[in-house]
This record gives C-alpha cells, sequence and structure tokens, in this order.
C-alpha cells in the first residue's frame, strides 16, 4: 500500500490525479510576520502511513493544527477525501468529517475514568440534546472493551485517567483516536518520554491501526520511524525538503545537514 | 438513572439532611408550645428558609462552576430577575390595598404620577404567568448571553469578569426610577401570595418547605445531569475544552445548556426568597453578593453539588451569628474563610468529611464503577 502510494517528490505542483485522502495545496500560515508554514504541499493516499519529521520549528505541529481547523491559514486549501476544504471548517466539523487527532502533551480527562474518558471518544452523535442519557448500550460497550483490550488498558478501565503514567496516557489517547475511528488519524510524537519497550509497543500500535486508518505520525525518535517501515517526509521551515523511504530521506544530503547531521 | 441518581452518597446523604431538618424546623414551630425548649420561633423559620434559597443559588453556581469551568461572578443577576419577578406578582396582588388606593398602580408608580401600568408590568397579576417569568426572564438572558460569549470562546476570567459587569450594569439600570421597577428602594409592603397571607406564620412555614423541596429537586435535576453523558462532555469541557472539539462536540452547545438551567434554578431561588424576606431591591444585583456566593460553593466544594448546598448554608449561618455578635469583623472573616479554604481545603469542607474514612484505610485512585 505505501509503496504503491510513493510519488516522486517535486510531482507536488500539480493536483493530484491517483485518489487522495488529503491534499494540503500551498499553505501559508504566519505569525507575527514570522512564516510556520511557507506554501506547504503535500498529498496522502488512502490508508497510507506517513511519517513527519523535521527539526524544531520546522512547522510539524502547525501542519496539524491547520489540518483539524485549529489554525486558519492565510493561503493555500487543504481538500479532504478531494471534496472538503478543511480551512473553511472548525474543529467540531472536522472531526465529524473523520480526522482524529492525539496531541503532543497527552491531553486525556484526568478527573474521569478511563472508560469514561474512551466513551467520550466513542463514534456517534454529538450534540448536546441527544446527551441526556445514562450508562451505555451494549454495543458501546463491547467496543470500549475491543479497544482498551487494543492498547493493552483493560484492566485499568476504573482507574482514573490522572493517575495513569505517562506512557499509559498516550496509549489512552490512542485508544480514544480508535474508539473515534477516524478515517484519518493525526499523531503529534507519541513516544516522546516513553521507554524503549514502550516505544516498541506504539509503534506495533501504529502499524496495526494503519490496517484500517490512514495515519500521520510526527516524531523525532527515529528508531521509531524505521520501526513504522513507511513513507517519510521532512520538513524544513514550513516546506518539504525531503520525502521517500526512509533510506532515501535520511541520507538526502540537505536532511543530514538541517536535521540529522549535528 | 435511578443507579446514576444514587450513586453520589454525598447528595443523597444532603438532600435527606435538608428534608428532615426542614420538616423539623416547621414541626417545632407548628407543633411545641412556644414554652417548649426546642420550639422554633418565626424568626428561625424565616432564616432557614433564607439559607435554604442562598443553598439552591449556590447548586446554580457549582452546576456550571464546578462542571462546566465557568466562574460566573454574576449569578445574582438571574437571582434577582427571578426575584424582581416574583416581586411584581406580589405587587400587583396588592391591587387597592396600598397606601394611594389606587386599584391597578402600585403605590410608587402613583408617587412617580404614572397614570397607567408600563406594558412589561401586564400579565404579573396572574400567578402562571408570574410563576413562567421567575424561569423564562433569567433563562432568556443567560441564553443570550452565553450564546454570544461562549461562540466568541470567551472563557477564563475575561467570562467572569462580563458576568460581573452585566450583574453591575443591570444593578445600576434597577436604580432608575423610570425603569419602573421602584427605583432603589424596590417592591416591598406585600401582602399574600396564592392566597395566603405574608403574615401568615403557616404561610412562613410552607415558604421555608417549599424552599427545602426545590433545593432536593435542585439536587436531583443537577445530579442526573452531571451524571449523565452530557455531564461527562461537560466535565471533560472544563478540563480540557479544546480537546472536547477535536474529539468532534461543541462545547459551547453543551455550556450554553448549563448556563440556561443554572440560570432558571438562581431565578427560582431568587423568587423563593422575596415573598420569605418581604422585599427586593437592586442590592440583589450587587457585585459582592454574586462573589459572596461563589465563595459558599468553595467553602462547601465545588464540583460536588452537596458541598454548594453545605457551604451555602454554613456560611450563612456564621454570618448570621457574626454580624449580631461582632458585626464590623464579619467581611473579614469571610475573607479569611476564602483563603483558608483556598489553601488548605481545596475541596472544600465536603473534601474535609469524605477524605475522614479514607484518611484510615487507603489513599483511593480507583473511581466509583461508570453506572
Amino acid at each position: 500500500m505505501t509503496e504503491a502510494a510513493v510519488l516522486p517528490s517535486g510531482a507536488l505542483a500539480d493536483p493530484p490525479q491517483a485518489p487522495t485522502l488529503l491534499y494540503l495545496d500551498g499553505i501559508t500560515v504566519t505569525f507575527d510576520g514570522f512564516r510556520a508554514l511557507d506554501s506547504l504541499s503535500l498529498i496522502l493516499a488512502p490508508g497510507e502511513l506517513r511519517a513527519v519529521i523535521g527539526p524544531n520549528g520546522a512547522g510539524k505541529t502547525t501542519m496539524m493544527d491547520v489540518i483539524t481547523g485549529k489554525t486558519r491559514p492565510d493561503a493555500g486549501r487543504a481538500l479532504f477525501r478531494d471534496e472538503h476544504d478543511l480551512t473553511r471548517l472548525d474543529e467540531a466539523a472536522i472531526a465529524e468529517l473523520g480526522i482524529g487527532r492525539k496531541f503532543q502533551k497527552p491531553t486525556v480527562f484526568e478527573t474521569q475514568t478511563v472508560w469514561d474518558n474512551v466513551l467520550l471518544a466513542l463514534a456517534g452523535d454529538r450534540r448536546a440534546r441527544r446527551a441526556f442519557r445514562f450508562g451505555e448500550t451494549a454495543e458501546e460497550r463491547e467496543r470500549i472493551e475491543q479497544v482498551l483490550t487494543t492498547v493493552r488498558l483493560l484492566e485499568h478501565r476504573h482507574r482514573l485517567a490522572g493517575g495513569l503514567s505517562h506512557g499509559q496516557k498516550q496509549w489512552l489517547e490512542i485508544a480514544m483516536l480508535l474508539a473515534q475511528d477516524p478515517e484519518l488519524l493525526l499523531v503529534d510524537e507519541p513516544v516522546a518520554g516513553m521507554t524503549d519497550a514502550e516505544t516498541e509497543q506504539t509503534a506495533e500500535l501504529l502499524v496495526a491501526i494503519n490496517r484500517d486508518h490512514s495515519v500521520i505520525v510526527v516524531e523525532h525518535d527515529m528508531h521509531f520511524v524505521r520501526a513504522l517501515g513507511c513513507k517519510v517526509t521532512c520538513l524544513h521551515e514550513g516546506r518539504v525538503l525531503a520525502e521517500g523511504s526512509i533510506d532515501r530521506v535520511s541520507n538526502d544530503p540537505r536532511v543530514i545537514e538541517v536535521y540529522l547531521g549535528r | 438513572m435511578l443507579r446514576a441518581l444514587i450513586g453520589d452518597r454525598a447528595v443523597v446523604m444532603v438532600a435527606a439532611l435538608v428534608l428532615a431538618g426542614a420538616i423539623g424546623v416547621a414541626f417545632a414551630n407548628q407543633s411545641l408550645p412556644p414554652t417548649h425548649e426546642l420550639h422554633a420561633s418565626v424568626f428561625a423559620v424565616g432564616l432557614i428558609g433564607k439559607y435554604l434559597c442562598f443553598a439552591l443559588l449556590a447548586l446554580a453556581i457549582d452546576l456550571v462552576w464546578g462542571y462546566a469551568g465557568i466562574l460566573s461572578l454574576g449569578h445574582g443577576v438571574f437571582w434577582g430577575l427571578g426575584g424582581y419577578a416574583m416581586g411584581m406578582h406580589l405587587m400587583r396582588l396588592i391591587g387597592p390595598r396600598g397606601v394611594y388606593g389606587h386599584p391597578v398602580l402600585p403605590d410608587f408608580m402613583v408617587f412617580l404620577n404614572w397614570t397607567e401600568l408600563p406594558w412589561y408590568w401586564r400579565g404579573f397579576d396572574q400567578a402562571w404567568f408570574a410563576l413562567l417569568m421567575v424561569v423564562l426572564v433569567p433563562s432568556v438572558l443567560a441564553f443570550v448571553f452565553g450564546w454570544l460569549a461562549f461562540r466568541s470562546r470567551v472563557t477564563g476570567v475575561y467570562l467572569s469578569i462580563i458576568t460581573q459587569a452585566l450583574t453591575y450594569a443591570t444593578m445600576l439600570a434597577f436604580f432608575r426610577n423610570d425603569m419602573g421597577f421602584g427605583g432603589n428602594n424596590g417592591l416591598t409592603d406585600f401582602r399574600e401570595l396564592f392566597g395566603f397571607s405574608l403574615r401568615d406564620d403557616g404561610t412562613r412555614v410552607g415558604l421555608m418547605l417549599a424552599s427545602a423541596v426545590a433545593v432536593v429537586l435542585g439536587l436531583i435535576l443537577c445530579r442526573l445531569i452531571v451524571a449523565s453523558r452530557f455531564g461527562k462532555v461537560l466535565i471533560a469541557v472544563r478540563d480540557a475544552e479544546s480537546r472536547v472539539r477535536f474529539l468532534g462536540y461543541r462545547p459551547e452547545a453543551y455550556k450554553l445548556a448549563a448556563l440556561v438551567v443554572s440560570a432558571a434554578l438562581a431565578g427560582i431561588a431568587g423568587a423563593l426568597y422575596v415573598p420569605q424576606v418581604g422585599i427586593i431591591n437592586p442590592s440583589e444585583f450587587a457585585p459582592t453578593f454574586s462573589i459572596e456566593a461563589v465563595i459558599w460553593v468553595a467553602v462547601g466544594g465545588r464540583g460536588t453539588l452537596a458541598g454548594a448546598v453545605l457551604g451555602a448554608v454554613l456560611v450563612n449561618a456564621l454570618k448570621s451569628w457574626f454580624t449580631t455578635a461582632m458585626p464590623d469583623l464579619w467581611l473579614f472573616a469571610l475573607g479569611g474563610l476564602f483563603i483558608l479554604v483556598t489553601l488548605l481545603m481545596p475541596k472544600g469542607v465536603l473534601g474535609l468529611v469524605s477524605a475522614l474514612p479514607t484518611a484510615f484505610s487507603r489513599r483511593g485512585v480507583i473511581a466509583e464503577r461508570p453506572a
């Protein structure tokens, strides 16, 4: 799947011909004169797993912010499934379209149980007037158990999320993404602060998740990126510096200079 | 639903305490002879009734502050509007028995040489209309205010300041005589409600009992709200609003619904308060009153519902005692209490009480089973 989706870098100027899930087209974001994204273009094929790397300030998180509606770009389009321009929608509408996000710092609802955290994320009617319900349906219960089993948190389901370890919180957030069941998952630095064993497990988890979902992972940990075995995009100063297999990108002299070399 | 309702033991216990206490006081007033040492005076009945109204107001504040993270420093505006709606009804019921003996116009309008009733006073002679307005006026104001504020994503201290400005502006408006609400004297000299004379001891007891029932119903409603899926989303909004957006919820809709329910409860509390104290004037909109109400919640325990009720009764009982024993020291005591609670008891009195049993066993991180 991932190999088939590889396009030669530099072929991004024209609108894509093959079916695309996400098409960022000339996205520019300026903060007080600083160009966080400088007409960034990027194509993601349906079902693809993509790692995004790059030095601090390269625009990785800003790119996530644009895709999820947190930041409005000054210029450019972000087409989802060729039809929805994400730059015109708000966070809730984008989430409803099927884009989920995991933050760099694990953000779970600390005062609620692991179970309730997943329940809140579970796909379903989000309207306030439909929310006066108690407990969960058998279907929902089964789905929550399934998701918690996937991330190995089932036995912790009655604990408050705030009491989990850092790594467990990261997994809980991934569980919440799974429960949300988005078509596209944006995962920001999932292994920051994890032990080596946890990092490895997380890589396996993301590869497993990729069987049913398209995933974009932002990560600094090159071992982790290598373990994902997917196409890599390296950002620098708000643009795509290099794109391709991990070997190709990590041997690119420009990438070595700005990012890997030091 | 029933399981969710009784899932919070503190709420169940405080509700039972409120009912039992109110019935006990009613009995001690009505059935025990004045010579009996447990006899409750009408003054005591009135005092308890007032505390219960404050408790309902505190509950309303706790719903939005404790569960949705909306620190309203202006809940007095909803309380006051509910009170004024009730006051207008009581004024209309005076009829021709006023000092000036005008068949329709309340005394203060005759005094201002007005010749006819302003349009917004129409309908208030009907009890059903007045009761509807008690709920509707605060709710509509909360809806409009909340819609504007939450849509523009005004949160935190900015929102608190705006709520404070809202109640202050309302106070200034109601001070004006030509607003038609009695200016700085407000509305008073009430005679009867639902055909019962407000000077009867029985009516006073009835109003106190009605306030107790309102507090219990308020506790039930709020408990159901916070235990439902709606409440879980609300708590999530309180703790991490932007995260909730990325899950596909619209926090503003949830916050708006909570604020409207809260405003309605505050309005009902104000409406129960007015016939018991016999007057409503613009001082109910004073910013200090709204802030005091927030302190009751903090003292009792924010985000616990039961704590709000406890805190309102405790602080006001303390206030009653202080203002007779050493009136000059009350504000210092209140300030000191607030600092003390904030520093030493972040979960308030209720947190202290519920920490006692577990302090001897284990320090639990295990929450109750999701209902």
